[in-house]
């Protein structure tokens, strides 16, 4: 007789969520499955809009990451008009989603798995969230707290406000960066390095150490990465070519103009969650041949190099063990060095002559019926592709979303977790949360990928093999 | 010379022309009414309801902008049961169509907007209908969204009086009435209208707008009609 266990809702990620677990009748895990349980339905809706309108709506999508949809909307936008955008617009579009990547990273290190990291996987679940961080170690709560308030302030003083910011255009970007908000980012740089440098010692002295098991099952498999690297093959957020590695470090795409991403990028869809499951096409659906992974981990696997030196470092201790790093609980690390690098990239970009240069938009009206926008959002490569009729009135929409990519990958690992720890039908809610976390490594965005609303909770049911509930635990 | 009547306003005595409305003399009066359809230089339409004032004797409220003054009326323009009723109309305009406020392009320029905010709408107690209407970006320079349209005729009266080219009309009645142009062709191909942009510049929402602007970008300029109108009628041009 097999058993399923249910965790429903799962908690400290972004959008709703539940996990079931499958037992054999011997009572091991025999599967386990991720259900995003939302539907929101924007590539419907935004049909008859207009392109100019899109990252606006888009935005709309996530109140945490709002910039990645304004960022791969308005890239869309242009391809549209077909303008190359004023070169000041590009630098200042790369520091607002620069400012995102510090936000959201910070949020998902210090306060989604902080408390986990910190006071420990099994811990007093009262105590085991912010408030219970905030007691044992305020000064790891603040750090977090000032990190992501430079992030925000980033995409604040560039877009007016932080949350839903209507700046960023197809043609380029709506304000110019004065010379005194150039110089409050600066001003505030210097704490944001110190916090992230105390955060990666932390990291490294502490939380590998006490985690040893995690580091080895979480997440731990074989699978493709597929992401942005610059021209030259750098770390990259903003723009450049899709490179797709296998977990030995072969390329099996060096550099993919990314408006062709449908020649190796598929969706197939599953009726037991509104995630869409995306793969890599040359190896097919079937068993899960094309399975990938987005997000920082790929990223800083598939580069060659990160660019900055700071992170440079970084990244090189991360590959000390192998070019290639399977383990899915260095998500942790490489969010960390992705921030470094992004403080890098913002002090470099900030000092540039012609950051305040005051050509900032590209005028034009529709010139293409097709156009393709891709960047890297916090959670991995996030793909806007916009069919528009001769007025600019859209005719379809797709958007293919970072955590849909995980898909596969989330499933993997909730049961590889599974298995590792669950033993019988007995649930306690350690487990769970240790299951949570295998989510919560990918930082995945539930709202986006469904294109849904509110916080994530997360439930497990535990069923038997003729499909009886045997035990459910929620939050 | 002109006749002057009397008539009593919230209480207090006031003189007007004979040939004046109830909203002149409010206005005059530094009165603050809200209003959606009127606007000065152009016809009165009297459909928005937004101006609608107690006058005694009268067995409804009458829309200020449409009713001629007159000796010894007794009017009250801000009862409770008016306040109630301004705040009705409003959320019925808002529930009537698709008013998505965050990402309209006239978001923080908007009379609709201004005028809920001032009535206190916090919410809208009626459904919203969420009508499947579609966009005209047919026009080289300009953008029609009916989703936005609240039917004022703004757009109507000032491409026929001030314009002279009387390019837009209604179509249908009551909840299916539109706006159209030229017998309801795309607005791009219409003959007759000259791309002044002057429909685009009265309209009071984010129905009309220039195309390519995006969310909170369009800021619209009305004083042009009563400069155009004085300069017709008195060969003044004072801008």
């Amino acid at each position: 007789m097999t058993n399923t266990i249910v965790i429903d809702p799962v908690t400290r990620i972004e959008g709703h969520a539940k996990i079931t677990l499958h037992l054999d009748d011997d009572g091991h895990v025999a599967d386990a499955r991720f259900h995003v349980t939302e539907f929101r339905g924007f590539e419907k809706f935004c049909e008859g809009r207009m392109f100019w309108e899109m990252p606006s709506i888009t935005a709309r999508i996530c109140g945490i990451c709002p910039v990645s949809h304004l960022m791969a909307s308005a890239k869309a936008g242009d391809t549209i008009l077909g303008v190359r955008i004023p070169t000041a617009a590009e630098k200042l579009r790369r520091l607002m989603n620069w400012g995102q990547i510090v936000q959201s990273h910070a949020l998902s290190f210090f306060h989604l798995s902080g408390p986990d990291l910190v006071l420990g996987m099994e811990s007093e679940p009262a105590q085991r969230n912010v408030a219970g961080l905030i007691a044992l170690n305020p000064d790891f709560a603040r750090d977090g707290i000032r990190l992501r308030q430079f992030g925000q302030d980033v995409i604040r003083l560039l877009g007016g406000k932080s949350i839903h910011p209507a700046w960023t255009v197809p043609g380029g970007v709506r304000e110019p960066l004065t010379i005194e908000k150039r110089d409050e980012m600066l001003r505030r740089l210097p704490e944001a390095f110190e916090i992230v440098e105390r955060a990666l010692k932390l990291y490294k002295n502490e939380v590998v150490a006490k985690h040893r098991r995690e580091y080895d099952v979480y997440g731990n498999f074989p699978s493709l990465f597929i992401g942005l690297v610059s021209q030259q093959g750098g770390l990259e957020h903003y723009d450049g070519l899709l490179r797709v590695m296998d977990s030995d470090g072969m390329i099996l795409e060096p550099g993919l103009a990314p408006k062709r991403f449908r020649e190796i990028i598929a969706e197939a869809v599953e009726p037991w969650t509104y995630l869409k499951v995306p793969y890599y096409k040359p190896y097919g659906y079937e068993g899960q041949a094309g399975m990938y992974r987005v997000g920082p981990l790929a990223r800083v696997n598939l580069c060659d190099f990160a660019g900055t030196p700071k992170a440079e470092a970084e990244l090189r201790l991360l590959r000390s063990g192998g070019r290639v790093v399977r383990q899915g609980f260095a998500y942790h690390y490489a969010r960390l060095i992705e921030i470094l690098f992004a403080l890098e990239k913002i002090e470099e970009t900030l000092n540039a002559p012609d950051i305040t240069n005051k050509h900032i938009r590209s005028q034009a009206d529709v010139n293409h019926l097709h156009g393709v926008g891709v960047s890297e959002a916090p959670r991995g490569t996030l793909f806007h592709e916009y069919w528009v009729d001769e007025n600019g009135l859209l005719q379809s929409v797709n958007l293919i979303i970072a955590t849909g990519q995980n898909n596969l990958a989330m499933n993997r690992t909730v049961l590889q977790i599974a298995r590792a720890y669950v033993t019988g039908q007995k649930l306690t809610e350690g487990l769970l949360n240790r299951i949570e976390h295998g989510i919560r490594l990918f930082d995945p965005c539930l709202s986006c990928s469904t294109h849904a609303a509110g916080q994530m909770p997360l439930a497990v049911e535990l069923y038997g093999p003729d499909g009886e509930l045997l035990n459910t635990l929620r939050r | 010379m002109d006749t002057v009547i009397t008539l009593t306003l919230n209480g207090e005595m006031v003189s007007a022309r004979a040939d004046q409305t109830l909203l002149d003399i409010i206005r005059e009066q530094k009165i603050s009414l809200p209003t959606l359809c009127h606007m000065d230089g152009l016809s009165e339409r009297g459909g928005c309801r937004l101006c609608a004032v107690e006058v005694q004797g009268a067995p409804r409220p009458m829309a200020a902008c449409v009713t001629p003054v007159s000796e010894g009326m007794v009017v009250r323009t801000h009862t409770p049961e008016l306040e109630a009723y301004r705040r009705m109309v409003l959320e019925l305009l808002l529930a009537e169509r698709n008013h998505i406020c965050a990402i309209c392009v006239t978001n923080g320029h908007c009379e609709l907007q201004w005028a809920a905010a001032q009535a206190g709408v916090t919410s809208v107690r009626y459904a919203y209908l969420h009508p499947d209407l579609p966009m005209d970006a047919s026009h080289g320079r300009f953008v029609l969204d009916h989703n936005r349209c609240i039917l004022c005729t703004r757009c109507v009266r000032v491409c026929d009086e001030v314009e002279g080219a009387h390019t837009w009309d209604l179509a249908g009645r009551g909840i299916q009435a539109r706006v159209i142009t030229d017998l309801s062709r795309p607005w791009g191909a219409s003959p007759s209208c000259t791309s002044c942009g002057k429909c685009v510049q009265v309209c009071p929402t984010g129905a009309l707008f220039a195309k390519g602007a995006t969310v909170a970008e369009m800021t619209k300029e009305h004083d042009f009609v009563s400069w155009i109108i004085r300069g017709r009628t008195k060969r003044e041009w004072v801008w």
